[in-house]
């Protein structure tokens, strides 16, 4: 029966091809939409995931100063080193600590210079970034104690002062101080920021605060956590710890923030959010103007094929049997406009994802989801059509015309 | 059903009535019709327009209910059955011709030949040799794959016939089967029917208002303003 009525279906549609196209352009569009947010907005977490994962999740950012709004940070007290140690010591999730102090500086080789960042750490910083040399040592203790002049570049500074040549060993210049090279980073790429990570130069923390910056100042304090341990617990520690060291009242707001990855993660995902909202209110309106098409187109071909209904009817056709029919006809229609909207996302979705620079994450979930959706449409939007097609009268419906 | 006990009539109304609307345009189309018709029986349905010979077929052939009075189909009250089951009741024991042929546009004759027996759930091969045998029978083997729009009207009588015999009911129903055509093929029509009556035995109920098409009948009920006002069968045929 179902097989019979969707036989019937397909040669009614084939009989109306333009009247059929133009009834299943909402779902097509509502389709489109749903498949094409959900797969660019996949590809855009998977991205954002994958830089995420590289920082390591379980890392918290402690840096002086509060977000004002729109990039702009308040002046704040710096922190020092004796910060970062009492978080280590007096919080006990925290598995280690990593004080570094940043200060922006040109890189010279040979004839060759390079804008870039210069950053003041100990050996903690790689384990804390979870980050590996491609070459070379990490620091001594001797030198560290000693603020020796040593550094370790990043892939991107290796490659805009050292082209093709092996870099360890050589002497380059930061502003006045001459240092060797004694160590080159893995590259990690982009961060979620869209920054080089790659672009800096590290060398021992005392060497940075005597040589480059002239104090004692610790710019940011990473904080990895136990795993296990609830980031949230060991985020609100460490503010309490922080305000009683610096001596903020409990009217006053921190002058300081510790930022998790999750936050990072929101607050990057926050545009993507909005956006997703958007489509998918054009794509629920869509569906719902593409089912009352359907409604429509079916109520009109009900009317068209009165006589039709009435020969069946009168031949014994059961009402269900005709129920079928023009169900089946409106979810095959809803169908086609499901399966066309699947097909141009997926070409619309490869094409957007090229232009944006984000990876194309096929989802046979939401494919799979969206023809549903567009199928239950059809037959939401059938029944009633349908229905007013089963309920006719056999006499009056062989009188039509 | 055709197998029922001699004593139990084919077809049986008593009394029936038939009110369309109701109150002040209330139109009584039955006023209390008696008829009895046996299996084997062709019975001419004859009478002026408006006296209720398409009511009153309508009724037999479980389309519409009786407003009083009784109906039975093989012994079983038909008043009493749901839509469902009336319509099961057509698909099974009935078979229709109209006046307007009322075939399926776009389908061919064959497909439309196999219509009844779609709802019956029958096989497509089994669909395709019974369809083709009926049309055989209906002298338009060689127009099976045409559709109703390349068909004459004679022709496309003759298919609607074809699919009223190919589920071989008990009784075929026909409002003014001759009424949109011409005399000579009228005359096809009716010998076609009369053959069908003879050879299978089929019951036939026919409406018409032309007295020479009724001569093919073997029994003729005349209709005056919702009431049987004669009932004769002709002398040749008994
Ligand atoms: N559906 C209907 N609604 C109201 N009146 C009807 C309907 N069908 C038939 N009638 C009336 O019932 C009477 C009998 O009609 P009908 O059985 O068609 O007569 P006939 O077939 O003998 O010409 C007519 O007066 C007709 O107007
Ligand atoms: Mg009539």
């Amino acid at each position: 029966m179902v097989w019979n009525a969707l036989l019937l279906a397909l040669r009614e549609i084939r009989r109306n091809v333009l009247r059929s196209c133009l009834t299943i352009l909402g779902i097509v569009i509502g389709v489109a939409a749903v498949i094409v947010m959900v797969t660019l907005g996949g590809g855009d977490t998977a991205q954002v995931t994958a830089k995420i994962a590289s920082l390591g999740t379980n890392l918290l950012m402690v840096r002086p100063g509060q977000r004002m709004g729109f990039g702009q940070m308040s002046t704040a007290a710096q922190f020092d080193l004796a910060d970062a140690e009492a978080v280590e010591r007096e919080i006990r999730s925290v598995l280690a600590i990593s004080p570094a102090s940043t200060a922006p500086t040109t890189a010279v080789f040979g004839n060759r210079n390079w804008s870039t960042s210069v950053t003041g750490i100990d050996n903690r910083y790689f384990g804390v970034r979870n980050w590996t040399l491609a070459s070379g040592r990490e620091f001594t203790d001797s030198e560290l104690r000693a603020g020796s002049s040593v550094c370790i570049v990043g892939a991107t500074v290796r490659k805009e002062l050292f082209g093709a040549q092996d870099p360890l060993d050589n002497k380059l210049r930061l502003e006045k101080l001459s240092c060797t090279v004694i160590g080159l980073l893995q590259a990690k790429g982009q961060s979620t920021m869209g920054s080089d990570q790659d672009d800096l130069v590290l060398m021992p923390l005392r060497a940075f605060q005597r040589r480059i910056a002239g104090n004692q100042d610790i710019g940011l304090i990473q904080v990895s956590v136990r795993d296990g341990a609830s980031t949230e617990q060991v985020k609100q520690d460490i503010e309490d710890l922080l305000r009683t060291r610096r001596h903020i009242a409990p009217s006053e707001d921190d002058d300081f923030q510790v930022l998790d990855m999750k936050e990072i993660t929101q607050m990057l995902a926050g545009t993507t959010q909005v956006l997703t909202a958007l489509l998918g209110a054009v794509a629920a309106v869509s569906l719902l103007v593409g089912g009352i098409g359907i409604m429509n187109i079916m109520l009109v071909s009900v009317t068209e094929r009165t006589r039709e209904i009435g020969i069946r009817l009168a031949i014994g056709a059961l009402e269900r049997e005709v129920l079928m029919q023009f169900l089946v006809e409106a979810v095959v229609l809803a169908s086609f406009g499901g399966l066309t909207g699947i097909v141009l996302a997926l070409a619309a979705s490869v094409v957007l994802a090229d232009l944006m620079s984000i990876p194309f994450v096929f989802n046979p979930g939401i494919v799979v989801l969206a023809f549903l959706f567009s199928a239950i449409v059809g037959v939401v939007f059938g029944f009633f059509p349908a229905r007013t097609a089963a309920r006719l009268d056999p006499i009056e419906a062989l009188r039509h015309e | 059903m055709s197998d029922t006990h001699a004593n139990t009539p084919l077809i049986e109304l008593q009394g029936v009535t038939k009110v369309y609307g109701r109150g002040a345009a209330a139109m009584q189309a039955l006023r209390g019709v008696d008829l009895r018709i046996d299996a084997g029986e062709f019975v001419a349905v004859m009478g002026p327009s408006g006296s209720g010979k398409s009511t009153c077929l309508n009724i037999l052939g479980c389309l519409d209910t009786p407003t009083a009075g009784t109906y039975r189909f093989g012994g079983v009250e038909v008043g009493g059955l749901s839509r469902n089951q009336r319509a099961e009741l057509r698909r099974h024991y009935l078979g229709f011709v109209f006046q307007g042929f009322n075939l399926l546009n776009r389908t061919t004759a064959l497909e439309n030949v196999e219509l009844p027996l779609l709802y019956r759930g029958i096989h497509l091969a089994e669909r395709h040799r019974l369809a083709r045998e009926a049309l055989t029978a209906v002298g338009l083997a060689e127009w099976a794959t045409h559709t109703p729009g390349e068909l004459s009207g004679g022709q496309q009588q003759r298919v609607a016939i074809a699919r009223a015999i190919v589920t071989a009911p008990d009784v075929l129903f026909a409002d003014e089967p001759t009424g949109n055509l011409d005399s000579a093929r009228s005359r096809e029509i009716m010998e076609l029917l009369t053959r069908f009556n003879r050879e299978r035995g089929l019951t036939i109920v026919m409406v018409t208002h032309e007295a020479d098409m009724a001569a093919f009948a073997s029994r003729s009920v005349r209709f005056v303003d919702g009431r049987v006002a004669a009932d004769t069968r002709s002398t040749e045929a008994a």
